[in-house]
């Protein structure tokens, strides 16, 4: 054995500790989950675990995981591609320090923020003491879906900012002046170069926001307060108080599929952008 | 300067307009629990006057100590195990073909991309099947392994960006392989390292989901304290915490952003 | 005795064969030149005497002993990388300093030698500066700074000019000889610039896929090319099929040359390589064939014209124009023309192919 060979081979060895936490962490627990989702409480072969998804409550919860998780994704990217174009052309300030500001609460712990709008929804919270005192109607939206939404977006919207931001400001000056140049129009550079060349950052934004968002149970238990069962609320329950660890394994499996097929969905879309640039 | 016209400067306003509102939006409850946590009141409702009783009741909580304690130390050591396991795996990695590269690298993705309910059940069941009673040591060993994707996918562009022949040069000049590794190869990918430990650090400190579900009973970080709590009711102690928190995270990332411009200046 | 002797080298790379049982051997004190198109090999050469590459076959000697399996630390020579590879995270001090502090050099020694290497490359006073500071030219200078304190047998310079200006790559070719003349040291270069080989050179190692297909110096390389190869990759020439129909006799596109070339046996096809400046263009009838200018391109000093003469298309450079479609004649004196034997083995012809 030559020398080179000698001393890649103890390189490689580098990696050990690493494949033993891939392993005990990772492919292992995985295997585990499979093991319980496909078997029922005497360890025998079983897809009951996996169809429990078709009863009722189990099926609700999924669709409503899915609906909450695509309109937060929505409103997200409505919101943070504008804002994106913005800090983009910002000349306030320094833009590092601009974009900061837009992605600093994203560093405080997401229980504290998602615990601040519950304090500002609440029944007699600060929202309706302003428009009590006001004389407006009251916002009585806690324990709905929609506080849950609120509370997705609030959460998730640096997610969705910073990655666009990103791609944004990857893009070529001179691509876009190039296209002025031609003859196009803001709306038509905007169609044609700056939505093309950032959906990279689109789509990292959208899993970015859409899986948390669908796999959610602390959200929807501060700001659905026990009413809005989504998804990760039952699987949590399973684990939590009903300890039925079969059933909460087959219904991750059911998820994980799930988020499976929403990656690929996005996947094809970035693909499709891409073709449709050229 | 040159004069704006009118509908450049309507879309001016248009832009501030819409920058202050999604400010708003982002600060305004965040700053509505710092000025709660001065209300000497329990209720939000009235303003009863300044107290500092929260921030009093919050610094003597046995509990909430604790909780801090906990996700200081789990966050550091999850970091920094982190950071060396990871940091050898890239130079391990490095030495490897470019197929079993690759499906390393696959792998190591998972644990970014799957959900984190699903990492945490699924690793909890397993110390439960391997009769490893949940712990301080369990929330480690999770914390470690969802760290580790996070500092090879901050190391590895860091060795790929590498001025390939600076490592033999070393070597030609005479330095032993380990000299020239300390000396010419770490001064390059530190900067990969320190981002992939800090990036560590604060996805292991602001982690609920792992830990909610890979902690025993008697352990609690912050974030499964303030869960547990806000269950129960709201407390006016955890305002205090917000503020204290978000004002230490502001004050540190206003550090590292001033340190990073100072040593971009230099350059 | 050799300084440096590769006996037999072989290597491959994911089951290519870069090198194919190589033979070479450097000289104390001489600048040799590895020349080739890329892939031929010549850096891989480079790098197994720097100790970066392990022959899969083969020897390496220095001095007559087998350093083959030696570390790249351990070894005796210095090398310039292509891209300099400095140290960013280093000052220029630190950089030269980096061989010296590592061999254990005093304080004194190492700052004596930091000014020496400096003043050597003509950037006195840059002890302080950044590595990003520098042009691509003073890098290069100071990877040579680098590499020369530490007094190696022999330096090692991997195509270093490669990046730079043409202006600039004319200066540091000069600059190199300088050095090597002021430095009394064996010199190890490698390029595919012909020019740069045939200006510094002591001798110059033609090399193709794995083979040296001519060695010998810059003179012998450019007027006599053993193969259609090496008559290719050096200058422009005309490469033509002949016929050798006896001792200096060549027969050319149907016409009958003068030449000095002897032992080619009778009516045997060769190659005949015909450098353009070498073409005497005359009034028609004064020549050995008579042809038509085709195009005419005025490249400095002198005119680069292609004629059209006996079914070939030459190539001929002169002082003098002849307008396009001017009828002219061509010759070529004796000893201009150059006779090559066609290739024999499949091998040969793969190599000779024109790459």
């Amino acid at each position: 054995m030559t020398k080179t060979s000698m001393n890649s081979n103890l390189k490689r060895l580098f990696s050990g500790p690493f494949l033993a936490f891939i392993l005990c962490g990772t492919l292992v627990p995985l295997g585990v989950i499979a093991f319980y989702g496909f078997t029922d409480r005497s360890g025998a072969f079983t897809i009951e675990n996996i169809m429990a998804i078709a009863t009722r409550n189990h099926a609700q919860a999924l669709g409503l995981s899915l609906g909450l998780a695509l309109i937060s994704t929505v409103i997200c990217l409505l919101l943070a591609f504008p804002l994106g174009l913005i800090l983009k052309d910002s000349k306030l300030g320094k833009k590092g320090f601009m974009v900061f500001v837009f992605i600093l609460p994203m560093w405080m712990n997401f229980l504290l923020r998602t615990m601040a709008w519950q304090v500002l929804l609440e029944r007699n919270g600060i929202i309706n003491i302003v428009l009590k005192s006001l004389g407006l109607p009251l916002l009585d939206i806690i324990n709905t879906p929609a506080a849950v939404v609120l509370g997705m977006v609030y959460d998730y919207l640096p997610f969705m900012v910073l990655p666009i931001y990103n791609a944004l400001i990857k893009i070529d000056k001179n691509l876009i002046e190039a296209a002025y140049d031609l003859g196009a129009d803001k709306l038509l550079v905007l169609r044609k170069v700056l939505i093309p060349l950032s959906v990279p950052g689109i789509v990292s934004g959208i899993t970015m926001v859409f899986v948390p968002s669908l796999t959610t149970f602390a959200i929807s238990t501060m700001l659905g307060g026990g009413k809005v069962n989504l998804i990760g609320n039952i699987i949590e329950q399973e684990f939590t108080v009903g300890s039925n660890w079969n059933l909460g394994a087959g219904l991750s499996i059911v998820m994980m599929v799930f988020i499976i097929i929403s990656m690929a969905l996005i996947e094809k879309f970035d693909r499709e952008g891409e073709a449709s640039m050229i | 300067m040159m004069k704006k016209s009118g509908r450049a400067r309507a879309a001016a306003v248009g832009k501030g307009l819409y920058l202050a509102l999604i400010l708003i939006f982002l600060y305004l409850p965040i700053f509505t629990l710092m000025v709660l946590s001065f209300n000497e009141g329990k209720t939000m409702s009235r303003w009863t006057g300044f107290s500092l009783r929260w921030y009093e009741e919050m610094f003597a909580s046995r509990t909430i100590m604790d909780a801090l304690g906990n996700t200081l130390t789990i966050a550091f050591w999850a970091a920094t195990i982190a950071t060396i396991v990871g940091l050898l795996a890239c130079i391990g990695m490095n030495a490897m073909k470019d197929r079993s590269r690759l499906v390393l690298m696959g792998i190591n993705n998972i644990p970014l991309l799957n959900a984190d309910i699903v990492t945490g059940i699924s690793i909890m069941m397993t110390f439960i099947v391997c009769g490893i009673s949940l712990n301080y040591g369990t929330v480690l060993f999770s914390h470690i392994t969802f760290c580790i994707p996070y500092v090879i996918l901050s190391v590895m562009p860091k060795f790929k960006q590498l001025e390939s022949h600076t490592y033999e040069a070393a070597l030609d000049l005479g330095a032993s392989p380990l000299y020239a590794f300390f000396k010419v190869v770490m001064p390059d990918i530190m900067p990969g390292v320190m981002s992939g430990f800090l990036l560590s650090f604060t996805m292991s400190v602001d982690d609920f989901v792992i830990t909610h579900f890979t902690r025993g009973a008697g352990i609690n970080t912050l974030s499964t304290l303030i869960y547990s709590q806000v269950k129960v009711g709201i407390r006016p102690t955890l305002y205090a915490l917000s503020t204290v928190i978000f004002v230490l995270v502001l004050v540190i990332l206003i550090v590292v952003n001033i340190l990073s411009n100072r040593k971009e200046g230099e350059k | 005795m050799a300084l440096i002797e590769l006996v037999d080298i072989s290597k491959s790379f994911d089951g290519e064969l870069v090198l194919d049982e190589f033979n070479l051997k450097i000289k104390e004190n001489e600048f040799i030149t590895l020349l080739g198109p890329s892939g031929c090999g010549k850096t891989t050469t480079l790098r197994i005497l720097g100790g970066f590459e392990t022959p899969d076959t083969g020897k390496v000697l220095f001095q007559g002993e087998d350093i083959t399996n030696l570390a790249p630390n351990k070894r005796p020579l210095n090398t310039v990388f292509q891209k300099y590879a400095l140290f960013p995270h280093m000052n220029i001090a630190e950089n030269i300093a980096f061989g010296l502090k590592i061999s254990g050099k005093s304080k004194e020694y190492i700052n004596d030698k930091i000014k020496y290497a400096l003043k050597l490359v003509n950037l006195s006073g840059f002890e302080k500066r950044s590595v990003d500071s520098l042009s691509g030219g003073q890098q290069q200078r100071i990877a040579i700074a680098r590499a020369i304190v530490n007094e190696p047998r022999v330096l090692l310079l991997d195509e270093p000019l490669g990046a730079l200006d043409l202006k600039l790559r004319q200066e540091m070719q000069y600059e190199l000889i300088r050095l090597k003349n002021e430095l009394g040291i064996t010199f190890l270069y490698v390029t595919h610039d012909q020019e740069e080989a045939l200006t510094m050179s002591d001798k110059v190692v033609v090399m193709n896929q794995g083979y040296i297909q001519q060695m010998g110096t810059p003179e012998e390389i450019y007027n006599e090319p053993e193969n259609a190869f090496v008559a290719d990759f050096i200058g422009d020439s005309n490469i033509i099929d002949g016929v050798m129909l006896e001792d200096r006799v060549v027969k050319i596109c149907g016409s009958v040359f003068p030449c000095i070339d002897e032992g080619f046996g009778r009516n045997k096809p060769v190659d005949v390589v015909i450098r353009p400046e070498d073409i005497i263009i005359g009034k028609p009838g004064q020549g050995i064939m008579d042809g038509v200018v085709t195009s005419n391109v005025f490249i400095g000093v002198h005119y680069e014209m292609c004629i059209e003469a006996g079914g070939f298309e030459w190539l001929a450079q002169n002082t003098t124009s002849y307008p396009v479609g001017t009828r002219v004649s061509i010759g070529v004196t004796p000893e201009n023309i150059q006779i090559m034997h066609k290739p024999q083995s499949e091998d040969e012809e793969a190599i000779s192919l024109d790459d």
